[in-house]
């Protein structure tokens, strides 16, 4: 196993290496760059930070209005409020207009230290995923965190780029180039095929692991570019497995799986499972207190494939 | 002093202008932001005509002084001034609101040229100008930034968001504008949300205020030029205005916030404001046509 390492330790050096090739990058935050772990930047390039305090709506607008001035903005706070509460700026002030701006959600879904229910971001996917053109990644690990930002710097228009928490194995194969759109194969399988992105990779690999020694060969994609989704892999996942689960750390209402079911429902029609989180908030806790408590464990995920496949 | 005189008489020509036209765009719209509109004329007139350096024939001039009306609802009075100043066609007037037009009920940036950002969700504005007042200091630039804010507007949270940033950032480059025209949506913003003490409000915040009659063009002139001469601070210019300025028949009162203007009310408005027979007959004709 590679050493693990949490994609937003890249954050800030992938940010540093794009800005010192591109005068326009500019970064944003409001008060959370040292568990984005963007203060390098901060310290590299103060005249290119703009430290906007507790005001996401603030910091969403700024972003846009630097934006009209030809700087490609990178606008970073935690996941819960750059959604939820910055909801109306990121869609009038942000995707109405087309602006370049990148937004980094830090600390995905149920982990988010023992921050708990108000921290946590259980709809973020939904909401991002709703606004018109809007596009939607996660990084599997630190390797396509890089690779995402390198992308969007070079991507000119609205971005969501949603960031876990912890650190993680590295899932991508050292050559992987990321693509919009774009899906890859983490373990092959035709028996059923488990989606996913982000921390649950590494578990829903484990629960892959668990089914193959009860002969149930499970195919894993990494759904890194959650919107727009690659709907070849899928149709093909469905083709050749015939049936699909989908592993969210989102509520799955408007997550992933409902991502996943739409593209297969209207493609080639499967059965679709939907792990995640069953429409309750979250706690403060341990992500393994988490993980058991919202049926994220490799066992849980394991036990979810078996009855589904039994129909 | 001749001269002086002169060049007021042509900005208040232009405000009347203004007027004239969000009339007759809301009269064949059948549907519109008429008071905040009418509120606003006079800004827009010193603004565009005397305060900004602009070039009418290339609306991406990138040194431009750039204007947010970040109450976008007043838009109809802007896409006037628009067609004033030669960035679109006044051709395109009597389109406002279809469904195909680039002049949409509130402002859509990339949609219609000298539109600087999108607006309409209320409070947004001033966080898009400290944006592009950020962006002008980064580059080196020594254009300014004008953000109008309205008054019901105020009570959004990000305004003050917004107000203490750039503040923080110490923009002298940046003027707000709010058009105090005393009205929200349903009523008088002393009771739908009072603003006052306004102007020590946005004194604490930091910023060089001033206050004037938001129709004297001569008062608006001079705030502008005061707020070129401050330094390491933004100005904010209280402009006290009376909603539907110039239509008579609902001028200050909250029910110019949004109007259907019937035939009769045209010919009255139209008239009071100065237009020929011809000019209100045409209106007329149009407005039969459309509905």
């Amino acid at each position: 196993m590679s050493e693990r390492i949490a994609p937003r330790e890249v954050l800030g050096a992938t940010l540093i290496e794009l800005a010192e090739k591109d005068p326009n990058i500019m970064v944003l935050d409001a008060d959370f760059c040292p568990a984005s772990m963007i203060t390098n930047f901060r310290d590299r390039f103060p005249e290119r930070f703009v430290q906007v305090g507790i005001a996401e709506q603030n910091m969403m607008g700024i972003a846009a209005g630097l934006s009209t001035v030809g700087f490609t903005c990178f606008a970073s706070t935690i996941c819960a409020f750059c959604s939820r509460r910055a909801c109306d700026q990121v869609t009038t002030s942000i995707a109405l207009p087309k602006m370049n701006v990148k937004i980094l959600g830090l600390y995905a879904g149920l982990f988010v230290g023992k921050n708990g229910a108000s921290h946590q971001s259980l709809e973020d996917i939904a909401i991002m995923r709703a606004i018109a053109g809007m596009v939607v990644i996660q990084p599997a690990d630190a390797l396509e965190m890089k690779q995402m930002i390198r992308f969007a710097a070079e991507y000119n228009g609205p971005m969501y780029i949603r960031i876990g928490r912890d650190p993680v194995p590295q899932f991508v194969p050292d050559d992987y180039q990321f693509q919009l759109g774009k899906a890859i194969v983490l373990r092959e399988g035709t028996d059923v095929t488990l989606v996913t992105y982000g921390d649950p990779i590494e578990d829903t690999l484990k629960a892959a692991d668990a089914l193959a020694k009860k002969k149930i060969e499970a195919r894993v994609i990494n759904m890194s570019s959650i919107k727009p989704i690659d709907e070849e892999i899928l149709v093909k996942a469905a083709k050749e497995t015939g049936a699909i689960v989908t592993v969210d750390n989102h509520n799955i209402y408007g997550g992933l799986g409902s991502a996943v079911t739409e593209v297969v429902s209207e493609k080639m029609p499967v059965r679709v499972k939907r792990v995640g989180i069953k429409d309750v908030f979250g706690k403060s806790g341990t992500d393994e207190q988490m993980k058991k408590e919202f049926g994220l464990r490799p066992e849980d995920i394991e036990k979810e494939v078996v009855d589904f496949l039994k129909g | 002093m001749a001269e002086v005189s002169e060049k007021y008489r042509k900005l208040d020509e232009i405000a009347n202008r203004t007027r004239i036209n969000v009339v007759k765009m809301i009269a064949k719209s059948g549907t519109g932001h008429a008071g905040g509109s009418a509120s606003i004329a006079e800004i827009l007139a010193v603004l565009y005509f005397h305060e900004m350096r602009i070039d009418p024939k290339n609306p991406k001039w990138e040194d431009r002084d750039r204007f947010v009306l970040s109450k976008g609802h007043g838009c109809p009075a802007l896409y006037s001034i628009f067609s004033e100043v030669g960035y679109i066609s006044k051709d395109l007037l009597p389109t406002l609101h279809n469904i195909d037009s680039p002049l949409q009920m509130h402002p859509e940036y990339g949609l219609c040229p000298g539109i600087e950002m999108s607006t309409g969700a209320l409070g947004q504005g001033l966080s898009a100008g400290i944006g592009m007042a950020l962006g002008a200091r980064a580059r080196g630039k020594d254009f300014r930034v004008y953000v109008t804010i309205g008054c019901g507007e105020s009570n959004e949270g990000q305004v003050w968001e917004a107000a203490m940033c750039a503040s923080k950032y110490e923009l002298d480059n940046l003027v707000a504008i709010i058009d105090y025209n005393k009205f929200a949506l349903c009523g008088r913003t002393a009771d739908v949300m009072p603003l006052e003490p306004l102007y020590d409000k946005w004194v604490a915040f930091g910023w060089h205020v001033i206050e004037v009659n938001g129709h004297s063009v001569a008062q608006l002139i001079n705030a502008f030029e005061e707020a070129k001469t401050i330094k390491g601070k933004p100005t904010f210019i209280i402009a006290h205005t009376v909603k539907g300025r110039g239509i008579s028949y609902i001028e200050d009162t909250w029910r110019s916030h949004s109007v259907t203007i019937s035939p009769e009310n045209v010919k009255r408005t139209l008239g009071e404001l100065g237009c020929s027979k011809q000019e209100i007959d045409d209106t007329l004709e149009q407005m039969k046509e459309a509905h």
